[in-house]
Formats: C-alpha cells, structure tokens, sequence
C-alpha cells in the first residue's frame, strides 16, 4: 500500500519535539539547559502558533520539571519533559520517584558531559547514571530513531502490564544539533498507533480515593521492587510487539532492540550505543575489505537489557569488544559490564575486551575500532584490562 | 461568593480518620481535620517528608479519605503544578489541589518549588504546616525556627531570627494569603473556604504546636497556640487584592493590648533557658523581632 509520508529535514532535537507533540502529549514541564533547550523552544513555539494543544508548564528548576511531569501523570495526564547532565542529576531523586510510583512518564535525554570542568558534549555518562532505576532506558542513534523511540515510548510506558516511566536518549551536539532527513508517520496513523491519553488510569482520582507512598512494611518495599523487576523483565515482550506494530507502520526495523550490522558469519563484533554506531559501521566495511569479518551491535534498548538478543547476535563470534561512552570508576565500562553479565549467564567463553571513548566529547572515529580489532588480532590486548581509547591512541 | 461559616454549619463528615498516628496532642492533625472539612471530598492532598508522611498511615491503610500523593521533600509545590494542569485539561475545575507542606519543606528545601509555583500563579493552595523545626526527624531548627527557640540543633537557642515567610509570599503578589492556628478553628476552616473559591495560587500559613518539640505537655496544645496569638508572637491575618486585615483577635492588638510574651514562652521547655539571666539578651532579641513585626503591620494597615 502507498502511504503518504511527512519527511522533514530535522535535528534530533527537533525530532524528539514533533515526537512528543505527534503523541499527543497534554502536559510537558521543562527547564532550559544546553543541549536540550531546542526540544522544548520548538514545542512551545508550535503550541505558541496554534498547531498543538499541549499544556506546558516552564519550572524553575529541573527537580521541579519532573516533579510536575509525576503531578500530571498521577492525575491520568501524557506527560513529557526533556533534559541532560546536571538537569539529570538535579530531577535524579524524582526519576525513582517515577519508577517506584508507576508513572508512564516519557523523557528525552540529551546525553552530556558531568562537570567540573563544564562541558557541553556528548558523554554517556548522565544516563549510565538511571540504569538501576527501573525505567526503560533506549539509547537512539539518529534523529530518526529519536522520533520512532518516543513515539513507541508512551505506548510501552503506558501499556498496563507495564506502567514505568521510559527514557529516550540521543547524543549531545553529534544528534541533538545534526540535520538530518527524518520520516514521520501521518497523524492519523500515530492515532491509530498509540491510544488516546484519556485511556490512562489516573493514580489520583477523588472518584476512587486513595493514598500513594503510604509507609510499607519492609516485605512491602521488597515487593515493590521486585514487582518492578517483573514488568521491567515483562516490558521486553512489549517493546518487542510495539516495535514490531511500528515497523509494521513504518517499514523500519524496529523488531531487534539490538541493531545488528553484518553479524552473522563476523568473528570480531563491536558493540556500541548511541551516535557512534555509524563510525562503528565505516569501521566494520573497512576491515571487511582487508578481509577481516567484522559486525557491529548498536545497544538500543539499555533497560531491561534484551539479553536472549545478545546471546543470539554473538553466539558464534570468536571476540567481543565493547565501546563505552561511560565508565563506572575503577570496575570498567558500563555496557562492557552488561554484555559480560550476559556472557557469564550462558557460561559461554567468548573473551570481552573493554574499551572506553569518546568520554567529554571526544571524537570517535572508525580509526578507533579498526586500531582495536588490529591490536586484538595480533594479540597485543588483555582481557583484563580497561583500554582508554582516545584519537586511535591508548591513554 | 465566599460566606463565613459558624460552628454548627462545620459540617459532620470526617474526611481525616481516627487512629491515625500523630503524637498526641499533635496541633496539625486537629488542623488538618477542619481544613477537610471546609475542602470536603474532591479534594487531592500533595505532601511531601514530613511528620505527615508517617500520618498518612501504614501501606494499605489510610488516614486520608481523599487521594493522597507522598513526593518528595522539595517537590510538593512542582507536583501540584502538574496535578493541577491535568485536572484542567480533563475539565476537572471541581477538584482542590491542596499542597500540605512542613515549615522544613516550605522555608528552606522546597522553598524553589513554592516560590516558582505562585509566580507561575498556578491554582492550588499551599498550606505551610509550621512547627516551627525539622519534628519528624527530631526537632532540627529549621528558617522556620524562631531566634532563642532550643533544638536539636540549636542546644543555647536560635541565634537567627524566623524568616518572614509571609511578607515574602505577598512580594509574589498572589491573589490570597492568611495565617491561622489550631486554636480558632473557625477563623482556619473560613480562610480554608475562601482561598478555595479563589482562583489562582493561594498560601495559608498555620503555626501547630508539636508537643514532644516545643516540649509541652500533649493537653496545652490548644492553650499554647491561643497564647501565641494573644501575645502577638503570631499574628492572624489576610491578605487580599493587595489589602492587608488582622482578623479577631489579633485586630485588638495594635494599641499594646497583647499580653506578655512571657506567658506564652513561659510553658514552653524550648524556651525555658531564655530565663536564664545570662541569656536575657536573646529573649530582648526575640522580643524586638516581635515588635518590628508589628510596627510593619501597622505600617501596612496605615497605607
């Protein structure tokens, strides 16, 4: 069937912004910071020209934007805020606040640097910092996965079976500031896609009246959690099923929660998350041709971590190596941490090298991943090791 | 249009269960039971850590018979915001958000989040439930705690002065502020009933004695918030459309008709070493803060 298609030059900033408003979100709260600010100036002015009905509330802080963003969600509203690295750590309570009271709230994450020194860039660091939190955290590589992520966003947080807050991701600058084409669906079919807000159950009804947070037993907290556990573990079958509605709608892929990049017969994978899937890519056709067989997986959804994927998408490879844009201090790289969890689980040898890059913005180019799968080869690298990987030299 | 109530028209709903688990003698839980009964049932309490996070009740209890939100400590007035922007947009204009918050959650962490919510002029009330310290977590001094006042935290007595949080909220120009006490129930519930058919960002301050921190005994509750009056240490008032009025019996009081401070202070353990002479200085101080309160009302009431 031939669709007719709105295809905008957008930047992922401007993606996530139509994302939110083509979900027909009713309540977004939001405080400025670079490089989040143009998500929240484009929403406010499509409100401003009358194209969108969507309430916006402008706090005085991010620890208020999320909290607003909580108050209108517990009252049964679509709610969305957007923000990055200190914003993130300042809302940092209310984030679990979110979690542990079942809120379908969406966010958009502009992934930056932590300060001191102050620092703009790009840096995974900020969202690394929710993985325990029990929101689903996706980490999108373009803007055109920064539209399709929120979109299918609302329809996982708001599934009933679910009910967690879900976090969409993209990189400082690199995909928050780049124009690129993005395809965007027709508004009547993002209607037919994601049910209309008013379908959400309101925790905060005088018709039904009842207390949240109350004091628990200890038995109580522990349930909750593990509740939390059990529809975040639950979640992967629907985002799963949403990605596949989705790309049912779209004709993109959005079936794997891991993109994988000629994996299937590859020796050496590289796995990576975010922006720096492309360079990965350059990198794997470049070795391709020096006859290296290289593939690459693109860690898009973070939380719950899709592990069964993993395990099929690497099964056979002889070397895994794992690009952090993130390090937890004196174990090693965040996701390199994860794909080991995973490894280990299946009792599976497959040696994981850990490498770190692009930490404050640096650049990652293919260079980088060439140099790393050449220093494997020739067995210059150890296992055991954290490679700090920056402009194709170790630091 | 607003009428004052009397007593027998206070209503026989009970909207705040017995057996919750206040201290006894505790002077908010007698203010929160008139302030539902003037909000009545389509009402949603926003609250954040305080002594009222515990009497809300155990998980699968309820002290509340309204929808209750626990948030945390510096959110309360932010949560409000987003509450009641979704109720707007589901055409829900007859439901109260109220924001029932400590003097800890309002004078200092939340003090943003308050402070952004009247300039946005959202429409909730904001209720400062002050005891003047941190009780919940064992009577830590707070900006809500007044100068001379012992604490855990302050063992020789407060140096600072209680910071005015009422002249600030008016330099918010918002449409209705008023202060209240336990003791004229009457005056609180009406003052509940009139910021509630105000439209926009409402503050009613209500001081409640706390026994086991004021170190009372749990049956002068009542006795110690009327003495806070009758010596003028607390003032009731409203302000409203930029007019300030003292109401009963406060309005009695600007001719010097205020009895000691001495009486209310006197029954009191966290002030008992104010009579100490070595500290004569700091009840003067207190004193003096008083005073200059005063001298601004009067001020104010002549413009």
């Amino acid at each position: 069937m031939e669709r007719v298609r709105r295809k905008y030059v957008l930047t992922g900033n401007y993606a996530a912004a139509y994302a939110a408003l083509h979900s027909r979100v009713e309540v977004v709260a939001a405080y400025p910071i670079t490089p989040q600010t143009t998500i929240v100036e484009k929403i406010d002015e499509l409100i401003s020209k009358g194209e969108y009905n969507t309430t916006m509330i402008r706090v005085e802080s991010e620890h208020s934007a999320m909290a607003a963003a909580i108050g209108a969600s517990a009252a049964g509203a679509r709610a969305f805020t957007a923000t990055a690295s200190h914003g993130l750590f300042y809302m940092y309570e209310n984030i679990w606040w979110a979690a542990n009271s079942r809120l379908p709230v969406v966010a958009s994450f502009v992934t930056r640097a932590l300060a001191p020194p102050w620092n703009i860039w790009s840096d995974h660091q900020d969202v690394y910092a929710l993985r325990d939190s029990g929101w689903i955290l996706f980490l999108a590589r373009n803007a055109q996965e920064v539209y399709d992520l929120i979109i299918q966003a609302f329809k996982i947080a708001e599934d009933d079976e679910v009910r967690l807050p879900v976090g969409v991701a993209h990189d400082a600058f690199i995909v928050s500031h780049t124009s690129e084409p993005v395809e965007m669906p027709m508004q009547d079919e993002i209607d037919s896609f994601l049910p209309p807000p008013e379908h959400i159950k309101p925790l905060l009804d005088p018709e039904n009246p009842v207390s949240v947070g109350n004091l628990p037993t200890a038995e109580q907290h522990y349930m909750l959690r593990k509740n939390i556990w059990d529809c975040i573990i639950y979640s992967l079958s629907v985002i799963r099923r949403v990605g596949r509605e989705y790309t049912e709608l779209t004709g993109r892929n959005y079936g794997e929660l891991i993109p994988a990049y000629k994996t299937e017969d590859a020796e050496y994978i590289l796995v990576t998350s975010g922006a720096m899937g492309g360079d990965a890519e350059d990198a794997v056709d470049v070795l391709r041709d020096m006859g290296i067989r290289a593939g690459h997986l693109s860690i898009r959804l973070f939380r719950p971590f899709p592990h069964d994927e993993l395990i099929d998408k690497v099964a056979d490879s002889k070397a895994i190596l794992v690009f952090n844009r993130g390090v937890s201090m004196g174990l090693g790289g965040v996701i390199t941490a994860d794909i080991r969890d995973s490894i280990s689980k299946e009792a599976l040898s497959i040696p994981v090298y850990d490498f770190i890059v692009g930490l404050g913005g640096v650049e990652v180019s293919k260079d980088d991943f060439i140099k790393a799968v050449h220093d494997l080869k020739t067995g210059k690298l150890d296992m055991k090791k954290t490679y700090y990987l920056m402009g194709g030299e170790y630091v | 249009m607003f009428r004052p109530a009397i007593v027998k028209r206070l209503g026989e709903e009970e909207l705040f269960n017995p057996g919750h688990p206040a201290c006894h003698g505790c002077g908010f839980s007698i203010t929160l039971r008139h302030i539902l009964k003037a909000a009545g049932k389509n009402t949603i309490f926003v609250v954040p850590a305080g002594c009222t996070s515990i009497v809300a009740g155990t998980m699968n209890k309820a002290t509340f018979r309204v929808p209750f939100y626990h948030t945390p400590f510096a959110a309360s007035a932010a949560v409000g915001s987003g509450i009641i922007e979704a109720l707007e947009r589901r055409g829900r204009d007859d439901v109260n958000v109220i924001v029932w918050a400590g003097d800890g959650a309002t004078y200092d962490i939340g003090f943003a989040a308050l402070s952004g919510a009247a300039e946005r002029g959202h429409n909730i009330l904001y209720i400062c439930n002050d005891n003047e310290a941190y009780m919940n977590t064992g009577i830590q001094r707070s900006g809500g705690t007044p100068r001379g006042a012992w604490t855990t935290t302050t063992w020789e007595g407060k140096r600072e002065a209680k910071k005015d949080l009422i002249r600030i909220m008016m330099s918010h120009n918002i449409p209705y502020i008023a202060t209240a006490t336990p003791a004229y129930p009457l005056d609180l519930y009406n003052k509940v009933k009139k910021a509630l058919s105000i439209r926009g960002f409402k503050y009613l301050h209500v001081l409640n004695p706390c026994p086991p921190g004021w170190r009372i005994d749990t049956s002068l509750t009542i006795e110690v918030a009327k003495r806070a009056v009758l010596s003028g240490a607390w003032i009731l008032l409203e302000y409203e459309d930029g007019r300030l009025r003292l109401n009963p019996p406060s309005n009695t009081m600007l001719e010097k008709r205020r009895v000691p401070l001495e009486d209310y202070l006197k029954i009191q353990g966290r002030f008992k070493h104010l009579f100490k002479p070595e500290n004569k200085w700091l009840l003067e101080k207190l004193k003096n803060d008083i005073d200059e309160m005063w001298n601004w009302i009067k001020e104010m009431l002549a413009k």
